[in-house]
């Protein structure tokens, strides 16, 4: 599976569960490189079939709706959607 | 996966922006978003042989897709809640006039399931005599009584495979 990388000032361990044709997926990860976090995220769509339903599975543990962008913060913490003041919030930015 | 041409953008483009005008829609007036959604359609289309929801997660079984093919089921009750689809694709007249903000709005699919099924079966306990089964388009809600619905919707040119039997 890929999971790609941005670099960035450490505010806890974020990952981004996208689709790659999503538009507010996309501006959900412009926002989190304007912040200038490090994250890593996934996009769902192009995991592979062997692997995709165990991805689904860890997405439908936080947003059960399995809807995306879907942000976990610290393995905890989850944000659903592309909301700006929400993610400033839960990441103290 | 074969790449998607700035021609077919445009093309899809084009054709979705006077179909929707013509029957008192609107694309999202923010041209770059519009046409990277429009991409995305496009990429699924590529992908799946269907114009899956950008936005989504598609199964690639279309029979288990069929609610959230472009125009989704959930297009109207969104924009008339929410001033846009899903996905940002069709938005209302406020949000084009500025008067309501743009904004990533929460996922109606399958909220209404249980609500649905208790429908569909009160409905099925109330047969009533009709000389024609009345099918419902569920993109637009268009309804006609016919033996069977029209090949594609004549207000919202959804396909057949999107009427369900209304009564």
């Amino acid at each position: 599976m890929k999971i790609e990388h941005v670099d960035g000032e450490n505010r806890g361990k974020i990952l981004l569960y996208a689709l790659s044709t999503c538009g507010w997926c996309r501006k959900t990860k412009e926002f989190l490189s304007k912040l200038g976090v490090e994250y890593s995220y996934i996009y769902v769509d192009l995991v592979d079939d062997s692997e995709k339903d165990k991805v689904i599975k860890e997405v439908r543990k936080f947003n059960p709706r399995n809807s995306y962008p879907t942000i976990v913060i610290n393995d905890k913490e989850c944000i659903v959607g592309y909301n700006e003041d929400e993610i400033r919030e839960v990441l103290g930015k | 996966m074969s790449e998607v041409k700035s021609e077919e953008i445009e093309n899809l483009y084009k054709k979705l922006d006077s179909e929707a005008e013509s029957f008192g829609y609107h694309l999202n007036s923010d041209i770059d978003m519009t046409k990277d959604l429009i991409k995305g359609l496009l990429v699924n289309e590529k992908r799946y042989g269907y114009l899956a929801c950008p936005c989504r997660l598609a199964t690639g079984e279309k029979s288990r897709d069929l609610d959230i093919i472009c125009p989704c089921d959930y297009r109207d009750d969104d924009l008339n809640e929410y001033g846009s689809c899903y996905c940002a694709l069709y938005v209302s007249k406020d949000i084009l006039n500025g008067k309501k903000k743009l904004g990533s709005i929460p996922e109606r699919r399958h909220q209404k399931d249980e609500k649905r099924q208790i429908k569909e079966k009160s409905i099925k306990n109330n047969i009533i005599s009709l000389s024609k089964p009345v099918w419902r388009c569920k993109v637009c809600g268009y309804l006609c009584g016919k033996d069977s619905p029209p090949e594609v919707c004549p207000i919202c040119k959804a396909k057949k495979e999107r009427f369900e039997i209304f009564i």
